[in-house]
């Protein structure tokens, strides 16, 4: 099955700055797939050449086989846009948006009132945009881009701002987005989101995208550390400790133990370890990597700085 | 297809607007109370002692006050455009299937109507100072309004395409409109002018705005002002072009 998006080499600049560079990558048929990176890093730009409202200077798009330079209306028939920051007519009510939405598009709108309800906006159709709180605003701007029944979703930094509570709830729209068969093109600087949501991730920093994979791929491939803390009263237990395969540190503060190695099976290792011996402790967890270490590791600093 | 998102969108953009406390009050009560006004002073102390005097109550009131409400729309659409850029809704209305043109054009129909709306609120409440024997061209001074609103407003595109931000955008607007309103004719003839205002007048679509305004209300055919509908005509297509080129949505 040819991809729903694919994008090829694509550059963008604003004046001297440039903004994507060389960026390639497909998206599948249904898939969450998440364009992640800092601030500034081009995620938006990016996004908004796919959705035909940049014109990249160099490099080749196809959305459901479309241009969205030169077919641009006829792709907006097809995709729901969800766009960063922004805002509606401070003095518009929910109804009346959804309202216009659907009077846009050929294709008979999904049943706005329906979708309100799916939302969680029913109370709110008489309000004014203005009056809404920011999560009320982004569900509302999910509504808008679920309109038409879109094929393809992209939502821009869908839960910066938002309180975590307002954004688990997002967070289960989107999959209920994806469970309904659409595809999702998501940004977002936020690790855990991604980490969560997504069914693969591109990692881009600097306009350039460093690796693609699903994000599990991803940390073990670029941080395959573990570690292990445990507390015991045994004070043989660290000799023991260094003799797992694969383990390369052991440290100990008090009685409890810091145990780094490498590998999947270093925590399986290490419960050997313990049962074998006859090791009894008070306390175990491990420390796994996660996207914010493989950021960390591929490009030298946090996503946060 | 289209026609029915320029239908909405236009029906949604009028309800927020009268939603908008001081807009509504701003745009339509405010000239006419200033009409009033000023009316009132005429007819009840200074009596016109000279012809020029006379002639301005009689012609150059009422074209002001026409003036001062297409300038004022022309303001008002200057304010929401650059709001609507600033809080990115022109973005987020051209993410959908409709087309540019079709956005603004919605606008431009918000104030012509606005205009028509204030006009007419005007003449009903300024008829208890001009009953006496005029006969005033209503029909023609609204088409006549109507065509050098839409003129001036591809102004406020223009305008609009230049203002930084938000908060600049009434004083700009302001700054280039009212001079305008200064060498349009109204006040002194465009014959008295010295020759480098005069020459600034006959590029200011006001100018003509003036010329046709007064001539309808006087009772002129349109025939005898189909330069000045050509000027308007011309200033429109110019400004609508160059802004077709230098509009920034974002």
């Amino acid at each position: 099955m040819r991809p729903v998006i694919e994008v090829s080499a694509v550059r963008k600049t604003y004046g001297s700055i440039v903004a994507v560079d060389e960026v390639s990558f497909e998206v599948n048929d249904g898939e969450i797939f998440g364009l992640i990176g800092p601030n500034g890093a081009g995620k938006t730009t990016t996004m908004e050449c796919i959705e035909g409202l940049r014109t990249p200077d160099r490099g080749t798009i196809s959305v459901l086989g479309l241009d969205p330079f030169n077919d641009v209306y006829k792709l907006q028939q097809r995709i729901g846009v969800q766009l960063q920051q922004a805002q509606l007519q401070k003095r518009i009510k929910v109804w009346e948006a959804v309202d216009l939405w659907a009077s846009l598009y050929q294709k008979k709108a999904i049943d706005g009132e329906r979708l309100l309800e799916h939302l969680g906006l029913v109370d709110k159709r008489n309000a004014w945009f203005m009056t809404l709180s920011g999560g009320q605003k982004q569900r509302l701007f999910i509504a808008l881009a679920l309109i038409n029944d879109p094929d393809v979703v992209f939502l821009d930094e869908l839960t910066t701002g938002l309180d975590p509570q307002a954004r688990r709830a997002i967070w289960e729209l989107v999959r209920g987005i994806r469970e309904r068969g659409k595809t999702v093109f998501l940004t977002t600087h936020l690790m855990e989101e991604a980490e969560r949501l997504c069914d693969r991730v591109a990692i881009i920093e600097h306009g350039r995208i460093i690796d693609i994979d699903k994000p599990a791929n991803l940390v073990n491939r670029h941080c395959p550390e573990r570690t292990v803390v445990l507390a015991t009263d045994d004070l043989s237990a660290a000799e023991r400790f260094r003799t797992i395969p694969r383990v390369e540190a052991v440290t100990c503060s008090d009685s409890q133990f810091t145990i780094r190695g490498r590998g999947d099976d270093l925590v399986t290792e290490v419960i050997h370890c313990l049962s074998e011996n006859r090791i009894r402790v008070t306390d175990f967890r491990t420390i796994l990597p996660n996207l914010e270490d493989v950021f960390l590791k591929l490009t030298g600093h946090s996503i946060r700085d | 297809m289209m026609l029915r998102g320029l239908w909405k969108l236009t029906w949604i953009e009028i309800k927020i607007f009268l939603r908008e406390p001081l807009g509504a009050i701003g745009t339509i009560v405010i000239p006419v109370v200033v009409f009033l006004v000023a009316g009132r002073m005429v007819s009840h102390g200074v009596a016109p002692t000279s012809l020029a005097a006379s002639n301005f109550v009689s012609v150059g009131l009422p074209v002001l006050a026409a003036v001062l409400i297409a300038v004022g729309a022309v303001l008002s659409l200057v304010t929401i455009i650059s709001i609507y850029r600033e809080g990115g809704i022109l973005k987020r209305l051209r993410a959908t299937p409709l087309r540019p043109h079709t956005i603004l054009t919605a606008h431009v129909i918000v104030k012509l109507l606005l205009t028509a709306a204030t006009l007419l609120l005007m003449v009903l409440a300024g008829k208890r100072y001009y009953p006496v024997g005029i006969h005033i061209p209503l029909l023609g001074f609204t088409v006549a309004l109507l065509i050098s609103t839409c003129s001036i407003l591809s102004i406020g595109f223009l305008i609009a395409s230049i203002v930084p931000t938000a908060r600049f955008a009434q004083p700009i607007g302001a700054v280039i409109m009212y001079p305008m309103i200064a060498v349009s004719g109204l006040f002194v003839p465009v014959q008295s002018l010295p020759p480098a205002l005069q020459a600034v007048a006959k590029v200011v679509p006001l100018t003509y705005t003036v010329s046709l305004l007064e001539g309808i209300w006087r009772g002129d055919t349109w025939w005898a002002h189909k330069s000045d509908v050509a000027a308007l005509a011309v200033g429109f297509v110019v400004c609508t072009a160059l802004s077709a080129k230098v509009f920034r949505w974002e």
